[in-house]
């Protein structure tokens, strides 16, 4: 840690930049056992401008527990790179201690003991109290939502995105970037963003009539704060059409467009931006890629990949910081801004232990009148897990290998196929499952699980798809997911190959015997990007699976190889 | 879930694709690509340059039957496009006149599949400059 600090300073130091992590206060915690919510916002305020970060939200106004991944590979230049380091070797990295507060909040391994001893995680009235605490040391911190924030709840859903809203608005961000909430259909997305009393950002999105700017959001937003002018430039996710059902919102065209970026970020330095701050959903190594290729941006908070980083990760002279997901953390960057850039930075990831920060009574009372009318729904139990329930890693994980089973045995299929989505709330042993959870893994707008043929071939070129998304070792052709999940059928990957070759020994379990090319399959799965898929939803599936069941038992998956890492 | 052009392209079955056009327009399409020809018919022995053009295409196409491409190539006199991975790589050419005031153009073109879009310039000097960018096409679906 010490090493690693005095790294970061002298690297800081050489392009005219200091700047401090609030980690290793946090750390030391480990060692008394006892966390307050005052050593959580412990911060002493710097400089003269303050951001406050959160990102990725995924509709969950209560508290949850989280499992950070335990499979994140990096590829080409990112090999081995942070977020691509994951439990001992991250704890390592960061000086973080084995069995402590941020053991628990940052890495995977004894999960479901941890979590018993330290509890949920998250909850937007304990988010409204870390933000208030920031508001009273520095009354105009610029609060900043990554977007993927009207996604991903039963409430979220069948409101379409109204809950979040009306949360979100109590919270009184200064601006929004976004993903998933175009997955409301345009007209719905329309009318939301015009309500709103904050800027809706995105310098990327575009009329795909037109190829030009859309009328509805805009690039960047100016902020005077700390007698400092900034700018805050939006940068949605460039790969909406592609990852998510381009017929929903066929208006819109997205992608990097990183000239465009670049000529934002002339115009605000032109209009005498001291600071610039982009809010982006491109993914972490995305904009790690864009940092060092668009010159002149100081802070990019990074979205999409559900990373949270201890510290930021510095490129060039632009420090880029990941805050998590699923409200688990709220980013805390205070800047010393003067004589036109940044001169230094401090930052604190702070995790929101819902045990441990108070909840707002005021945002309490309206996350409570946003849930009331679903209560009954929601809190119904349909059965109970012995096994830890997570979703995050590359190539599995146990949420979607019970997807998977239910889709093979409730649609009668050889093969299952879950997407890679990285959101969805984890569930311990021993817990009940509430369909509640179950709308928290599945619950998007195109939920239909369809039952179709494939031949052997198609599964291939899938598979082959999918992983170059994730493996290509150029970030900029990358789409943030992870691995489609595969139940019934087990195969090796080789990340290091390209397209075409990654996938092989594809075999299907129930025989044992070698997938064939030519040879059709029942294949299940959901989510297909596709206009008119026909099928029960998701979650009605699984409910039905996990109701005969009971008590669900998740057997660990040994079915992918990975290799070439 | 039916398969759809979009499956249809990842699959790289090119030749289906043209085939759902209809005739005329696939034919005359074939007859401007025969036109345009193989970046060698365009060089003659010549080798290109880089720099001085800039081509602007997305790194993930939305729609692979319709991807915006665009290019700047100051003091071109002429431009031709290529997709080197369809079947007939030649997409379009375009000449400038002397009293263009600037040698830039957009258009839209149809990719097979994952490929090189390349752009090549003919200056007033009867040099060459050129650049390319990989253009992925692809099933998606599975962004989270």
């Amino acid at each position: 840690m010490i090493s690693r600090r005095d790294f970061l300073q002298v690297s800081m130091a050489a392009s005219a930049l200091y700047g401090a992590s609030g980690f290793g206060n946090w750390a030391r915690l480990a060692a008394q056992q006892a966390l307050t919510q005052d050593q959580l916002l412990q911060f002493d305020t710097f400089g003269n401008v303050s951001l406050i970060h959160v990102t990725d939200i995924h509709a969950q106004l209560v508290p949850i527990f989280f499992r950070e991944p335990e499979v994140n590979i990096g590829v080409g230049e990112n090999k081995g790179a942070v977020p691509h380091v994951t439990g001992a070797d991250f704890r390592r990295l960061y000086g973080i201690e084995d069995g402590s507060p941020s053991h628990y909040a940052l890495s995977y391994d004894d999960f479901s003991s941890l979590g018993k001893a330290y509890g949920k995680v998250g909850g937007l009235d304990r988010v409204a109290t870390v933000v208030n605490a920031i508001r009273a040391d520095r009354p105009d911190a610029i609060l900043l939502d990554g977007g993927d924030t009207w996604h991903g709840s039963m409430t979220c859903y069948k409101t379409a995105g109204q809950d979040m809203v009306n949360v979100m608005n109590a919270l009184k961000p200064d601006a929004m970037t976004f993903h998933w909430e175009f997955t409301l259909g345009s007209a719905r997305v329309q009318e939301l963003v015009e309500g709103l009393p904050f800027a809706a950002l995105g310098q990327n999105i575009f009329d795909a009539e037109w190829d030009e700017p859309a009328e509805l959001f805009k690039p960047y937003e100016f902020f005077e704060r700390g007698g400092v002018k900034i700018a805050v430039i939006g940068q949605a996710f460039p790969y909406m059409p592609i990852a998510n059902p381009r017929w929903m919102f066929p208006e819109y065209s997205f992608g990097i467009r990183d000239e465009n970026m670049q000529a934002m970020v002339d115009e605000v330095r032109a209009e005498g931006a001291e600071l610039v701050v982009c809010l982006s959903h491109n993914g972490f190594d995305v904009d790690k890629k864009m940092a060092s290729k668009v010159t002149g941006i100081d802070v990019i908070l990074s979205g999409h990949t559900h990373d949270a980083l201890p510290e930021p990760v510095l490129v060039g002279e632009t420090i880029i910081i990941a805050s998590g997901s699923n409200g688990k953390f709220v980013s805390r960057v205070d800047l010393d801004v003067r004589e036109g850039r940044m001169m230094g930075f401090r930052h604190k990831l702070i995790p929101i232990f819902s045990d441990v920060i108070a909840p707002d009574p005021e945002m309490s009372a309206l996350i409570e009148e946003q849930r009331a009318p679903f209560k009954a729904e929601l809190s119904e139990v349909i059965g109970r897990t012995e096994s830890l329930l997570y979703r995050r890693g590359n190539f599995n994980g146990s949420w979607d290998d019970l997807i998977c089973d239910a889709l093979i045995s409730e649609r009668e299929a050889d093969i299952a196929m879950s997407p890679g989505v990285r959101w969805g709330p984890s569930i311990l042993p021993g817990q009940d499952i509430t369909r509640e959870d179950i709308w928290n893994v599945t619950s998007m707008t195109y939920g239909q699980a369809y039952r179709t043929e494939m031949t052997g071939e198609f599964i291939k070129v899938i598979l082959e798809d999918v992983a170059d998304n994730i493996f290509n070792p150029d970030p900029y052709y990358q789409q943030g997911g992870d691995m489609v999940r595969i139940g019934g059928m087990g195969f090796a990957c080789d990340v290091s190959k390209p397209q075409g070759e990654r996938i092989t020994k594809m075999t299907l379990l129930k025989t044992g015997e070698a997938i064939d090319a030519a040879k059709s399959y029942v294949v299940a799965g959901w989510a297909s990007v596709n206009e008119g898929t026909e099928g029960p939803q998701i979650w009605d599936v699984v409910e039905s699976h996990i109701r005969k069941q009971g008590t669900v038992t998740v057997a660990p998956n040994n079915s992918v190889e990975v290799t070439g890492i | 879930m039916d398969f759809t052009r979009r499956e249809t392209l990842a699959l790289g079955a090119g030749a289906a694709v043209v085939a759902m056009l209809p005739l005329s327009a696939a034919a005359q399409a074939a007859a401007d690509a025969e036109m345009v020809g193989a970046p060698d018919d365009f060089l003659a022995g010549a080798t290109a340059g880089e720099g001085g053009l800039t081509l602007n295409a997305p790194e993930i196409a939305e729609n692979g039957n319709t991807v915006p491409i665009s290019f700047d190539a100051p003091g071109a006199v002429e431009v031709r496009l290529y997709a080197l991975g369809n079947p007939t790589p030649g997409v379009a050419t375009f000449r400038f006149g002397p009293l263009a005031g600037s040698r830039v153009a957009s258009t839209r073109i149809r990719l097979a599949g994952t490929q090189d879009v390349r752009a090549i310039a003919k200056m007033a000097d009867g040099s060459f400059v050129t650049a390319a960018k990989t253009v992925k096409v692809t099933i998606g679906g599975c962004g989270g």
